[in-house]
């Protein structure tokens, strides 16, 4: 029980890993290329026009 | 705390919507550092700013490549979220310290919650899936696949994206039509009803909040209360901006990390913390 709860407290440290094996992922997927793509033009929807 | 924090807001929104030579042509910045995401809802076709908005990229990666998870923006929520939580909400974003200025302006009896608030406080997680999630794959358009949040209800979009560019570029000037008007419509019912309201934006339609607010239970700046040293005076209570108890104020999705509660307790039992203050803090009443 004192485990678990002492645990609890760097939950957020797992979260952080997480985080960026989901940056590693998304490099590898190129997906960050997508991102850029999108947000380097002038998003038409977002201004309300497209 | 509160000067603190309104200076924090400020320098970040100046900072992450530096790019003045945007705004003085209508154009947007093209750099390399829109490959990353900025914590809060931060419009990427605003003229001044240097980096992607997580919900934007969130969209984009389910426009393009639909039913496959979009790791790179999840990415961005853990780390983040794993940091911060909603403390992004109350600190770093910018159409937060827009509603924050707005709900200062001395018109209209205050209140901190709208009607039925137990019920809208859900209307975020239906924006992020309806909206977001959904919509962005194939709900509005049939298979069109568009950004629907950015495209339907984004008022951060409108009024740091659109209000600016469509001032300065007087080509998308002469094409915006009924859906610029929708946009303009919903932005100022959202920014008047600001006035009366709390942040009603972030409380009741925000994505970016409802996935921030899912990391407040174990995100590493947290609120702690030392409740043997509490004396039940309601201090904290009385100044939530978001009408939270005590008890609910360190671990709800709601909280936004503002800190006015710590601020306002005599007994200074609040504390703006990392976890690891709050193990401290406990040994020290334990031994």
């Amino acid at each position: 029980m004192r485990f678990w709860k002492s645990s609890r407290q760097y939950t957020w440290l797992a979260g952080l890993l997480i985080g960026i094996l989901c940056l590693g992922m998304g490099a590898i997927g190129d997906q960050f290329s997508v991102i850029w793509k999108k947000a380097v033009m002038i998003c038409m929807e977002c201004i309300g026009i497209g | 705390m509160k000067k603190l924090r309104l200076t924090v807001q400020l320098l970040f929104t100046i900072l992450t919507n530096g790019y003045t030579y945007g705004f003085l042509n209508g154009k947007i910045y093209q750099g390399r550092l829109k490959y990353a995401c900025v914590p809060g809802l931060n419009c990427y076709s605003c003229p001044g700013a240097v980096a992607s908005c997580p919900i934007g990229a969130l969209q984009a990666l389910l426009n393009r490549q639909g039913f496959r998870i979009p790791f790179a923006a999840l990415g961005f929520f853990f780390l983040f979220g794993s940091l911060l939580g909603r403390f992004v909400c109350g600190w770093l974003c910018p159409f937060g310290l827009v509603q924050d200025l707005l709900h200062k302006i001395p018109l209209f009896r205050k209140r901190k919650r709208l009607p039925f608030h137990s019920v809208l406080k859900y209307g975020k997680y239906v924006v992020l899936i309806l909206l977001v999630c959904i919509g962005s794959l194939f709900l509005f358009g049939g298979f069109a696949k568009v950004p629907a949040f950015c495209k339907f209800l984004c008022p951060s979009g409108t009024l740091f994206g659109a209000i600016p560019l469509l001032a300065a570029n007087e080509m998308l000037r002469s094409q915006a039509g009924r859906l610029f008007l929708w946009k303009l419509g919903i932005l100022i019912f959202i920014l008047v009803l600001s006035i009366k309201v709390y942040r009603p934006f972030c409380q009741y339609l925000c994505p970016l909040g409802a996935i921030y607010g899912w990391f407040n239970r174990f995100s590493l700046v947290q609120l702690h209360w030392e409740e043997e040293r509490c004396i039940s005076c309601g201090a904290c209570e009385n100044a939530c901006p978001v009408s939270l108890t005590v008890g609910e104020i360190s671990r709800s999705p709601e909280c936004i990390r503002c800190g006015r509660c710590v601020g306002a307790c005599p007994q200074k039992c609040l504390h703006l913390t990392g976890t690891e203050r709050s193990r401290r803090t406990r040994q020290k009443k334990s031994t």
